[in-house]
């Protein structure tokens, strides 16, 4: 039910984007969804792609510090309020959500969240308990391929 | 002769570290003989000793005890450089079999000189250090110190085949090969700038290389200054017993004084090197135990003897004697250079203090650089680590709390606020030799 989520530590300068997204593209290797939280100083690539294994090795052996976390995707209704659902069910059972990201799929109406929580397993539970449709990395895929 | 005695694998003793082991009174009396030989040697011998001796009224016989050292001149780096490039040679250039020169960093190098006979003294107090960290024949010795003008590869080599070890004459650089060196030919020690084995930790780390299965069991690293933190980092890190090797090429190289396996300061090899600690303002000799500025004499170089050199690294002797059973005295490990200093905001600084605070915070490899710069009219010190695997964080929470500890460790030791830039793996340059940990753009 989790997924395999890759962070790289980057210097905040011009360019510092391009390679690590150049390196693993000369693979062949697809770029599912990212997000890049950054400060003034530095910034943290979050990615996530089927094919990690590879992709942290390219990215290692490219000099980079790769991090390998496990993320929740949840899918909800790509409409007003659709967020605000599933954040009051994480609300309610007091989930303490580290950060996330969402991106939309205009294909299915759908927008996906991704959450990384201190305790993943225990947020997993709570969200099917509600009726929430937790997304693995095939179904994913799909959505986004 | 005396083939019971020499070193084999099981532990047996050197001929060579018999001096190690002197009783006092016999070693001061070698010292007294020598150091009369060698103020005679260079009177008659170097003209600008020759000088500074008449300028102060004093003639080789003026020396009639060791305190005697005391009347005279000091020597210093600039002397050499004066002089460059053979000015204080006191042998015939017939005689010099060896030259070697250190690295100027400003201008022109400074050039020293060896005899056959100050060839096999340094091979001798080589192998004597080398015996110090439990070293034998049969030992494996990989020797990643440059080779070439630079005293630190020859000086090992000699002293490591003086032993009876094997050495690998591997020299610096190609950090792939020397990890694959260490694997398949089984070796047992290893010689290096500290920097430069945290540089291949790392690299075996990456290429998934562990250190610690290896049959490393013995560091020996010197040519620049280095904490007693980075020291527990890297034999936790490499499963190994890291020790200090001290040496300067105006005095001989690597081999002028080195740690034992107490790990508790560095023998010098006093029966050639006669050690004094001064106060570096007065010049004023200062008692054992008292922390100074080591001026060093060489007591039986020919081609090129120093008396009295400063050597303006900062340290103490230690005036207990070694558990290990030397008579040698000891100095305390030089974590600091008073040439590495720099001066910001009225604060005296060593890389060495910055090094310490850094590897006080869990988990940093200390990858590190120092940059002054000046904005306003006022000094800033920005301190570049570079980020490990160990402390990166998808959060940048946890990311900016590293960076806030670090910064607070460096403040802590300092007292003036830092600037602390985390940086991508790699960015700081690497050396294969002495690292260069401070970059002064003030006066750009």
């Amino acid at each position: 039910m989790k997924l395999q989520q890759l962070s790289l530590f980057l210097e905040n300068r011009p360019g510092q984007l391009g390679a690590p997204l150049e390196a693993i593209a000369a693979e062949g290797i697809n770029i599912l969804t990212l997000s890049l939280a950054d400060t003034a100083q530095f910034g943290i690539l979050r990615l996530i792609v089927r094919e990690w294994e590879q992709a942290k090795q390219i990215f290692e052996q490219g000099g980079w510090v790769v991090k390998q976390t496990e993320v929740v995707a949840v899918d909800v209704l790509d409409r007003p309020g659709g967020l605000a659902s599933a954040l009051a069910v994480l609300e309610a059972a007091e989930l303490n959500i580290e950060y996330m990201y969402a991106f939309s799929l205009r294909r299915d109406d759908k927008a996906i969240l991704i959450f990384r929580f201190e305790d993943p397993d225990r947020a997993i539970e709570v969200l099917l308990e509600n009726g929430l449709h937790v997304v693995e990395t095939e179904e994913l895929m799909r959505h986004v391929g | 002769m005396h083939k019971e005695l020499w070193n084999d694998a099981a532990g047996g003793f050197h001929p060579a570290s018999a001096p190690d082991y002197l009783p006092e009174q016999a070693l001061r009396e070698v010292q007294l003989r020598r150091l009369r030989a060698v103020v005679d040697h260079a009177y008659n011998n170097v003209a600008l000793f020759r000088a500074r001796m008449e300028a102060r009224d004093l003639t080789p016989d003026s020396i009639q005890s060791l305190a005697d050292i005391a009347k005279l001149p000091f020597t210093v780096k600039a002397d050499l450089r004066d002089t460059y490039p053979s000015g204080l040679f006191a042998v015939p250039m017939g005689d010099v079999v060896r030259l070697h020169a250190s690295s100027g960093t400003t201008g022109k190098p400074i050039v020293v000189a060896y005899t056959r006979e100050d060839i096999q003294v340094w091979s001798e107090v080589m192998a004597r250090a080398l015996a110090c960290y439990g070293l034998h024949r049969g030992d494996i010795l990989q020797n990643a110190f440059g080779y070439g003008l630079f005293t630190g590869g020859l000086g090992v080599h000699y002293g490591a085949e003086t032993l009876g070890a094997t050495v690998v004459p591997i020299s610096g650089g190609n950090t792939d090969r020397q990890l694959m060196v260490i694997r398949d030919f089984g070796v047992s020690a290893l010689c290096c700038t500290p920097s430069y084995f945290a540089h291949m930790l790392e690299r075996a780390d990456e290429l998934g290389i562990d250190i610690r299965a290896s049959s490393l069991r013995v560091g020996v690293f010197g040519a620049e200054p280095w904490s007693n933190a980075m020291r527990h980092r890297v034999e936790e890190l490499a499963g190994i017993r890291a020790y200090d090797v001290y040496g300067l090429s105006e005095i001989v190289g690597p081999g002028v004084a080195s740690e034992c396996t107490e790990q508790h300061g560095l023998h010098l090899f006093e029966d050639h090197f006669y050690p004094e600690i001064i106060d570096p303002e007065t010049g004023e000799p200062l008692p054992d135990g008292e922390e100074g500025e080591l001026v060093i004499t060489t007591l039986s170089k020919r081609a090129m003897p120093m008396i009295r050199y400063r050597t303006r690294d900062i340290t103490a002797i230690i005036p207990e004697r070694c558990a290990c059973g030397r008579t040698l005295r000891r100095m305390r490990r030089i974590e600091r250079r008073s040439d590495d200093m720099f001066i910001i905001r009225g604060v005296n600084v060593f890389p060495s203090q910055v090094e310490a605070a850094l590897l006080a915070v869990e988990g940093t490899l200390p990858h590190y650089q120092i940059i002054l710069t000046r904005s306003g009219g006022l000094d800033q010190i920005t301190v570049e680590v570079e980020v490990t695997a160990e402390v990166f964080s998808d959060k940048v929470r946890a990311l900016e709390d590293v960076r806030a500890r670090l910064a607070q460790s460096i403040e802590r030791i300092l007292g003036i606020r830092v600037i602390l830039r985390l940086v991508e793996p790699r960015t700081i340059e690497r050396s294969q030799g002495k690292a260069k940990r401070v970059i002064d753009r003030r006066h750009d």
